[in-house]
Formats: structure tokens, C-alpha cells, sequence
């Protein structure tokens, strides 16, 4: 068998790494709400979340409140006669596709989206997938994933549904390394580190997922993988499984992020120090300038996380690396050691990591500690800001391209903008 | 199953939401998975509220099913009590709660909480939001007074010389101005020297609830969430339902007078100048809006409410008329009928979207589902009715009751449109270069309501067996006919074709069925 293989990167010091875990009532989304960026990322692919009224209720107020035209995802409501078995699941199942269908009939991929109830009634949507994968063979892949509250958190919904992917990736037979970049970048983005590994000499890249859905990358032990995004565990190891080699890594965000993240890829493809340096120092030397520019107001602030995205144990160490900001606690959903370990060795002691949350309790801290930035999910930042309290909501950052050397400003400036605000409102009390 | 796109209600837990979040000192324990939190930001960020919802949520995973879920509810209730203090407990399962059957609601009357608890029953996959609402203001106010409830021959003390009073029942968050129709209203029977008692659920205290009997009437204001709750009053202290909504200026002068009637005293007189309305539709301004075609749909008192004024207030055609409310479709097919219109009865946005894309008004007044489809039709829309998105909680002072409510309607319904001597001269001019048929009203600046107009009769014009060839001279002059239009000529002239069994449509075809149709 395939032994799972790390490379580690050279910045393991630091860091007592001790995650306070907390049980309690969270304020997370679950992992349905994956496919609102999902469904834009892969242009062919339709996403069918089986599940109840409060799914579709959900995936239309998360998105709801951004996207105006018709959305590539919808839900197959479970009714009480589906409950009671009367119906007959699979032929329900095939009248709700063909409705699809014949709405959207240039799909290619169908992503039948496991929920709370459909995971509680035991609803088997892999046998429905193999099912209905044989009736549309040839013009429909169908894939099976969960992005149920009780399995999935938020952005482990892109994770879920990557990792049911990775069976259908064909099997490679390449002589030499191949490198593969796993979770969703925006197109910008990933044009852009397209560009910076043709500049390396690395020339064969391949993003997943793809703008389409026939853009399957080969896998084999040539192999190997970088994580743009830090919440994609479960497609990292099956990945490993397959026999590809995870270059760890800090995650793209910031200047020294981008600057690792690309060093790993280089080092794995033998790319020569002096060449690295050559190819990264443009656009180095203009993003430093760029984030000195924008970040001056952060500097000296102290910033708190409540856990929402998984992205915020690698944006509290861009803030701290390279804004002048003093995290004080860091809330993330859950701990990946294998994922987090390079991120969190650059992170400042006093930095407080809870994992999980117990939501009272933690606003209760928060209250306490009055930090000048909150990041937090949408629940919360309006009640928060009613308290005096400066927030970022943090679905933003999700919804913004904000990796790379050229984002790495536009990443700092999402942080300036409500402090800037305070700055310039004439209107009402702040604290 | 059903394939939903968009939904026009949440699930009927999210109406307990509701009702909990509209008051104060009641405290909703909801037993749900990670993820049902997402009802949050509906307050927080779609009606801007400074507050969480009052809601503790026992976020069960995976994991705890193997265990006891159970323990979870009891830890959860005793946490939620500890720390909100509230008055009144809610207790409610989520829809995945249901299925898992811990019986939150009766483990919390067993634990002891020094709290009165009043449990619901949420029904997930059979009910929903409006319901639920609905149901849960019932039984809290049932819960409260049950134990007051005179002996059924006692009757009610007569009003006599003190001021009379009402309460004004089902204003809710997230309900569709219902901030300020609250004003409008105090406003309005403050005028008639009508006192109000009770205003609820919507900034309400349990100890407020306690308080309702003391009203001489009933106003029930949103019946959605309300009209259970009217009928047990009724039923139960005798007190009378004012079930008139008084939106528009017509139904705000019938609803004086049934507050008269059921009160049993006279009310000082209003005028037709009490609104702007009157005189604005009146005003020769306004006589381009004679007949434009109006598709109405929404929660169904604001939809029939909306019908009313379209049709007799401002002079509108009203060519459909729906709701999502099954529960109210009585009242909204007894408007349609009176209109002379099919009902749409339904909670399916695709079929909305067909029912518009078939009629081609002029005007679509509907919900935030409906701006989609009037965007993406290119029609021209006003929201009337919940679920309404961000833009439609708007900070300047905009009642839909009464009689400034009905100055808000003229506007609301008013300013989407065309004026009337663009559209006359875009009639007469209609291939000038940038003044045409693809423009959006001028006053509505750039890229306003007509983006994508391309489409918009979606009609299918291939050549089906049995339908008139079009002679390209026909073609041409089709196009000169305004767009709204263009799709209804198109069908009746091809109709008049088949009948007259005309196989190639030529300009005289056209002018014949013009004729031949003008009646």
C-alpha cells in the first residue's frame, strides 16, 4: 500500500500549541453552505441538497443576501410521506433530477448533497449516486457528499465534497513530479499562481477543482499536493491514500504565507534558491510595499476569532506576521494538526487557541476583553457592533479573493475598513 | 420531494423565532444541529437588529447520537435558563430534532427549572413558517391565560364613558414594515380617540400578554400570525375580531367602520383628503396608469390588500393574483374571484416564474423571489410582501396601513414604471437610437429594472406544426409594437391566423387581428 507522506517545511519552532477545546452551543454554519462558493467555482455542476425546508431556508439567507440571479443548487424538500417511507425514495429521487434537468440540461455534474435529516433517516444517497450515475452515463457524473450540520462544519462542506471527488480522479502514469493545488481559488487567483509557477519552471499544474467539470487531474505518486485552503483534511489524506505527497505548508494568505507556500512547491520541484528569489521578489517587494500602505492602522490593535471558517488560525498569524496586530484568542470549528502545525509555530504564546465553541462563554470574553477587531460570522457581528465593538464578518473572506501576493493588500484593507469607519462616522455612539 | 429553488417560507421553528425575537423575556430553547444558528443573521443582518435572537441552540452532532441527546436538552434548558433569566421558556425541536424524538419540550417541564415552560410542537415536514409563528404566539398567549379565562355565561363589561381600546395583534420581526405599520396604526385610532391596550407579539413582555383581556376588540392585523390567537380571545373573553386590514385608503375607511360596528360607538368622520392618494390618482398625471397590467403575489394579506388598491385605487389591470399562504388562500381566492381571476396557490417559485413569464404584465408587485423573476424577465417590480431582502427594511418612516400607508403604496407602485409621456413618445418614436424599447424608465438612471430584455416575452418561437409562418415584413412591424405587448400580439395574431386559416402572417394579418381583438 501507499504510505501517506508529509514533507514539512522548515518553520516547525515555536508554539506550545495547546487548543483549549470547548463543547456548547456553536454559532457555525454547517457544510451546506460550501456550495454557495461551490456551485460558482465548477460552472457545469449542480448541487442538489437532499434535505428539509430549514436547507433550502438556509442556503438561500446565506446566499440569499449576495447572489441575485437563479443559483445553480437547490434542495429536494423531504416530506412527511418520504419520512413515513411511503414514497419511494429512488423514484422520487429521478422525478426531482429530471426536473433539473430539463431546467438546466448543459449540466455535467450532479452533487447530491447529504443534510441533517437525510443523515438521520439514513437516506443511502452513495447507492442513489452509483444509481443514478448508471441511468446517465456518458453525460452526467452524479457524486454523493455530506454537508450535514451534524458531520460538517462551514467550509468542511468544499472538503466533503472534494474528498468524494477524488474516486472519480482518473489514475496518472507521469515519469516526474506533477503538481496538484486543492480547494477553491478564484479565478483571478489562480491565473495569477499559474503564472508564478510557469515562472519557476513548474509547468504542469493542476487546480482542483476545475472550472469544469471534466477538468479531472490524474493522480499517482508523482503526485504532489498543496493545500491553498486550510480546511480540506479529509481530501489531503485521501489524496495520501491515492499515493500523492502533501508539501505542508502555510497557506497562502499574506506576503510570508504566499512566500512559504510557494517555497514548498519549489523545493518539491527542485527549483534552485537563487531561482525562487528571482521569480518571487517583483512581486514580493510590491505586495510588502502595498500591505505597509493599508495595514499602518492595525498596528498595535488587538484582534480576537470567533470560530466560523477554518481560516483563522493561518489569517490571525498574516495579521500578527505581517499587520502588527496581537491576536488574543483564536476560536477555529475544529483542530488539524497535520494542517495547522506550520501555521500556528509562527503564532505569538500569549495567542489563545480554542477549538470548538461554547458560544455564551465566548461572548462573554469577548465582551471582557473588548478587543479592537472581532472576526466573526454574520450572527453576530451586528449585535456585537450594537455593543461598541469593532467586527469583520468573516463569510467575507470567503467571498473574496484574498490569497496571493497581489491580494495580500486587499486582505489587510478587509480589516482597515471598520476601523476606518469608526475614523469617519460623525453619526451615533461607538464605545 | 419537492424541488425548491427558492423558498418563499423558512421552517416553522423559524416562526417561534419569530415570535420569541419580537418579544421580551421569552427565551426560545431550540434542539437542533450545528448549522440551524443561520436563523441569526435573518434578524441581525436582513432587519440590522443590535440583539441575537433570544434562542439557545443544543447543538447535537453526529457523535451524541449514539448517546443521550437527552442529556444534551436538559444541560442546554438549565444553561439557557441560568444565563438569559427569561420569563417564559419556549421549547421547540428543529426539523432533525423531530426525527430523533427526545421530547425536549417534556423533558423541560420535568427539570425542574423555576421557569415557566410552554413547549411546542413544530410539525417540520408537514408545516411551516408563517404556521409557525402562528402557532406559537397561540400558545403562549393560551399558556398565559388559560387560567384567567371566565365562566362562559359572563359577558363583558360595557365600555360606557371610559375611552375605548383595542389590541393590535401579529406585528412580528421580519414581518413587512411592521415597525412602522404599528406607528400608522396607534396613529390612526389614537385619531378616532380609540386607546391601545396591547401591541403583540412585536415589542411585548409575557406580563404584557396578561394584559389583553382588558382590550374591548381585537385588531388582527397580520392574520398569518394572528388570527388563531383572534379566535380564541374570542372565543374565550368574548372579545371581537376587527379583521379588516386596513391597507389602502378604501380598506383603511372599512376598517374605521367595523371598529365602529364592533365597538358598538360612533367614530369621528375621516376624509378622502386624509391620503394623497385620492387626489394623485384622480390628477390627469396618473391617467396613464389606467389599465396597466398588474401581476400580484406575496403573503396573502398583502397580496389581496395590494389587488384592492392596485385595481380601484390606482386603476391597474389585474391579471394575476397568488400567495404562498395556504392557510389564508380562502381570503386570497375570494379577491381573485372578485377580480375575475384563477388563484395561484402556491409555494413554488418555478411556477410563479411560469405564471409571470405566461401573463407578461407590465408590473410585477411581489416578493424578493419575485424581483428575481421580474429581473430576469425584465419587467418592472415593487416588493409588497415578505420575504423581503435588506433594501426592504428601509430607514425612512414607510407604513403600509392607514392613510400615510397608502401615500407609501402610490409611490411604491407608482415608481417603477415608465411616466406617462415617455412612454407615449417612446410609442410614437420607437426606433430612436438610445431612447427605445431596451431603455429603462429615465428616472431610473442606468441599468435600471429593463438589464436584460431580450427574453422577456419567453416565448418559443420555433416552427411548430400547425402555427402561421411570419412574413419578415410582419416581423418587422411586430417589433414596433411596445415589448409588453408584443407577446400577446405575437399569440393573437397567430390565433386569428390559424382561425382565419391564414398560413403565412403578413401586415394585414397583423392590423386584422389588431381589429379583430380590439373589443
Amino acid at each position: 500500500m501507499n504510505t501517506p507522506a508529509v514533507i514539512a517545511s522548515d518553520v516547525m519552532t515555536g508554539h506550545p500549541t495547546e487548543v483549549r477545546q470547548e463543547r456548547g452551543q456553536r454559532a457555525v454554519f454547517c457544510g451546506l453552505t460550501s456550495i454557495i462558493w461551490l456551485h460558482r467555482k465548477i460552472q457545469d455542476a449542480f448541487f442538489l441538497v437532499v434535505g428539509s425546508r430549514t436547507c433550502a431556508h438556509l442556503l438561500q439567507s446565506a446566499a440569499g443576501v449576495m447572489i441575485f440571479s437563479e443559483p445553480r443548487f437547490g434542495t429536494a424538500v423531504l416530506g412527511e410521506r418520504d419520512l413515513a417511507g411511503m414514497a419511494d425514495c429512488n423514484a422520487e429521487l429521478d422525478r426531482v433530477i429530471d426536473e433539473v434537468l430539463a431546467r438546466r440540461p448543459n449540466i455535467r455534474s450532479l452533487f447530491l448533497v447529504g443534510s441533517c435529516p437525510s443523515e438521520v433517516i439514513k437516506l443511502d444517497l452513495d447507492n442513489a449516486a452509483q444509481r443514478l450515475q448508471a441511468r446517465h452515463q456518458g453525460s452526467l457524473r452524479v457524486v454523493a457528499f455530506s454537508g450535514s450540520g451534524i458531520e460538517t462544519t462551514f467550509s468542511q462542506g468544499e472538503d466533503a465534497c472534494l474528498e468524494q471527488l477524488i474516486p472519480h480522479l482518473p489514475e496518472g502514469d507521469q515519469k516526474t513530479p506533477k503538481l496538484l493545488i486543492a480547494g477553491t481559488l478564484s479565478d483571478v487567483v489562480e491565473d495569477q499562481f499559474r503564472r508564478l509557477f510557469a515562472a519557476l519552471g513548474i509547468e504542469s499544474v493542476d487546480f482542483f477543482p476545475g472550472r469544469q467539470s471534466d477538468a479531472l487531474p490524474a493522480i499517482d505518486r508523482q503526485t504532489r499536493v498543496l493545500l491553498a485552503q486550510p480546511y480540506l483534511g479529509a481530501t489531503a489524506r485521501a489524496l495520501q491514500k491515492r499515493g500523492a505527497t502533501l508539501l505542508t505548508a502555510p497557506f497562502p494568505l499574506g506576503v510570508e504565507g504566499s512566500t512559504a507556500w510557494f517555497t514548498a512547491a519549489a523545493k518539491a520541484f527542485s527549483v534552485s534558491a537563487e531561482k525562487l528569489s528571482e521569480v518571487l521578489l517583483a512581486p514580493q517587494t510590491r505586495a510588502r510595499r502595498a500591505v505597509a500602505n493599508v495595514a499602518q492602522p492595525l498596528i498595535g490593535k488587538r484582534v480576537t476569532f470567533l470560530p466560523d471558517s477554518q481560516l483563522e488560525i493561518p489569517l490571525a498569524r498574516f495579521l500578527q506576521q505581517e499587520c502588527g496586530m496581537t491576536p488574543l484568542e483564536v476560536g477555529t470549528p475544529f483542530y488539524d494538526a497535520m494542517l495547522m502545525q506550520p501555521e500556528v509555530a509562527q503564532l505569538s504564546e500569549t495567542t489563545e487557541l480554542v477549538e470548538g465553541q461554547d458560544l455564551d462563554p465566548a461572548l462573554e470574553r469577548v465582551r471582557q476583553a473588548r478587543p479592537d477587531l472581532t472576526v466573526c460570522g454574520l450572527g453576530i457581528a451586528n449585535p456585537l457592533e450594537a455593543e461598541g465593538l469593532r467586527t469583520k464578518w468573516s463569510i467575507e473572506l470567503l467571498f473574496t479573493p484574498i490569497q496571493g501576493f497581489d491580494q495580500a493588500a486587499d486582505l489587510a484593507e478587509l480589516f482597515v475598513r471598520p476601523l476606518r469607519r469608526e475614523q469617519r462616522l460623525e453619526v451615533g455612539e461607538w464605545s | 420531494m419537492e424541488l425548491t429553488l427558492w423558498t418563499y417560507e423558512g421552517p416553522p421553528h423559524f416562526g417561534a423565532i419569530r415570535v420569541a425575537a419580537s418579544m421580551e423575556g421569552v427565551h426560545l430553547m431550540l434542539h437542533s444541529p450545528q448549522g440551524d444558528t443561520y436563523a441569526d443573521l435573518l434578524f441581525t443582518m436582513i432587519e440590522r437588529d443590535g440583539k441575537r435572537p433570544p434562542v439557545t441552540y443544543s447543538t447535537f452532532q453526529a457523535r451524541d447520537l449514539g448517546g443521550s441527546t437527552a442529556e444534551l436538552v436538559t444541560d442546554t434548558l438549565k444553561r439557557a435558563v441560568e444565563h438569559h433569566q427569561p420569563s417564559v421558556l419556549l421549547v421547540a425541536d428543529s426539523c432533525t430534532a423531530e426525527l430523533i424524538q427526545d421530547q425536549p419540550g417534556t423533558l423541560a417541564l420535568g427539570a425542574d427549572l423555576g421557569v415557566p415552560v410552554i413547549p411546542l410542537e413544530m410539525a417540520a415536514y408537514s408545516r411551516k413558517e408563517n404556521w409557525g409563528a402562528s402557532e406559537t404566539f397561540f400558545q403562549l398567549t393560551r399558556g398565559l391565560l388559560a387560567a384567567s379565562v371566565p365562566s362562559a355565561s359572563a359577558s363583558r363589561q360595557p365600555i360606557g364613558d371610559r375611552p375605548p381600546s383595542v389590541n393590535i395583534l401579529g406585528p412580528t420581526k421580519l414581518g413587512f414594515r411592521c415597525r412602522d405599520d404599528v406607528i400608522e396604526l396607534e396613529k390612526l385610532l389614537n385619531s378616532v380617540g380609540v386607546d391601545v391596550n396591547v401591541v403583540a407579539p412585536l415589542g411585548a413582555s409575557p406580563r404584557d400578554l396578561l394584559e389583553l383581556p382588558h382590550a374591548d376588540a381585537n385588531v388582527c392585523l397580520y392574520p398569518e400570525v394572528a388570527a388563531m390567537t383572534c379566535r380564541w380571545l374570542e372565543r374565550n373573553f368574548k372579545q371581537p375580531t376587527i379583521t379588516t386590514t386596513p391597507i389602502g385608503v378604501a380598506a383603511t375607511r372599512d376598517f374605521l367602520a367595523e371598529l365602529s360596528e364592533k365597538l358598538g360607538i360612533e367614530l369621528p368622520e375621516t376624509s378622502w383628503q386624509d391620503s394623497h392618494l385620492p387626489w394623485y390618482s384622480r390628477s390627469v398625471d396618473s391617467t396613464y396608469l389606467t389599465g396597466k397590467r398588474v401581476f400580484i403575489f406575496g403573503d396573502a394579506t398583502h397580496a389581496v390588500a395590494a389587488a384592492r388598491v392596485a385595481n380601484s385605487e390606482l386603476g391597474f389591470e389585474v391579471v394575476g393574483l397568488g400567495t404562498y399562504s395556504r392557510e389564508q388562500a380562502r381570503e386570497l381566492r375570494a379577491a381573485a374571484t372578485e377580480l375575475g381571476l384563477q388563484p395561484l396557490i402556491t409555494d413554488n417559485y418555478l411556477e410563479v416564474e411560469a405564471a409571470v413569464t405566461a401573463l407578461r404584465p407590465e408590473l410585477v408587485l411581489g416578493t424578493q423571489m419575485e424581483r428575481h423573476i421580474a429581473k430576469r424577465l425584465g419587467i418592472a417590480c415593487a416588493v409588497i410582501s415578505t420575504p423581503a431582502h435588506v433594501q426592504d427594511y428601509p430607514a425612512r418612516y414607510s407604513p403600509q396601513v392607514g392613510f400615510e400607508g397608502a401615500n407609501v403604496l402610490f409611490d411604491t407602485l407608482v415608481h417603477p414604471l415608465m411616466m406617462g409621456l415617455e412612454e407615449h413618445l417612446l410609442g410614437m418614436f420607437r426606433e430612436d437610437f438610445e431612447f427605445n424599447d431596451g431603455a429603462a424608465p429615465s428616472h431610473l438612471g442606468e441599468g435600471g429594472v429593463v438589464a436584460e430584455r431580450a427574453d422577456v416575452n419567453g416565448v418559443d418561437h420555433s416552427e411548430d406544426a400547425g402555427t402561421p409562418a411570419w412574413a419578415s415584413c410582419a416581423e418587422k412591424e411586430l417589433k414596433k409594437i411596445p415589448f409588453f405587448v408584443r407577446g400577446k400580439a405575437r399569440r393573437n395574431t397567430e390565433q386569428f391566423a390559424v382561425a382565419q386559416g391564414i398560413a403565412t402572417i403578413d401586415v394585414e394579418t397583423l392590423y386584422e387581428a389588431k381589429a379583430h381583438f380590439s373589443r
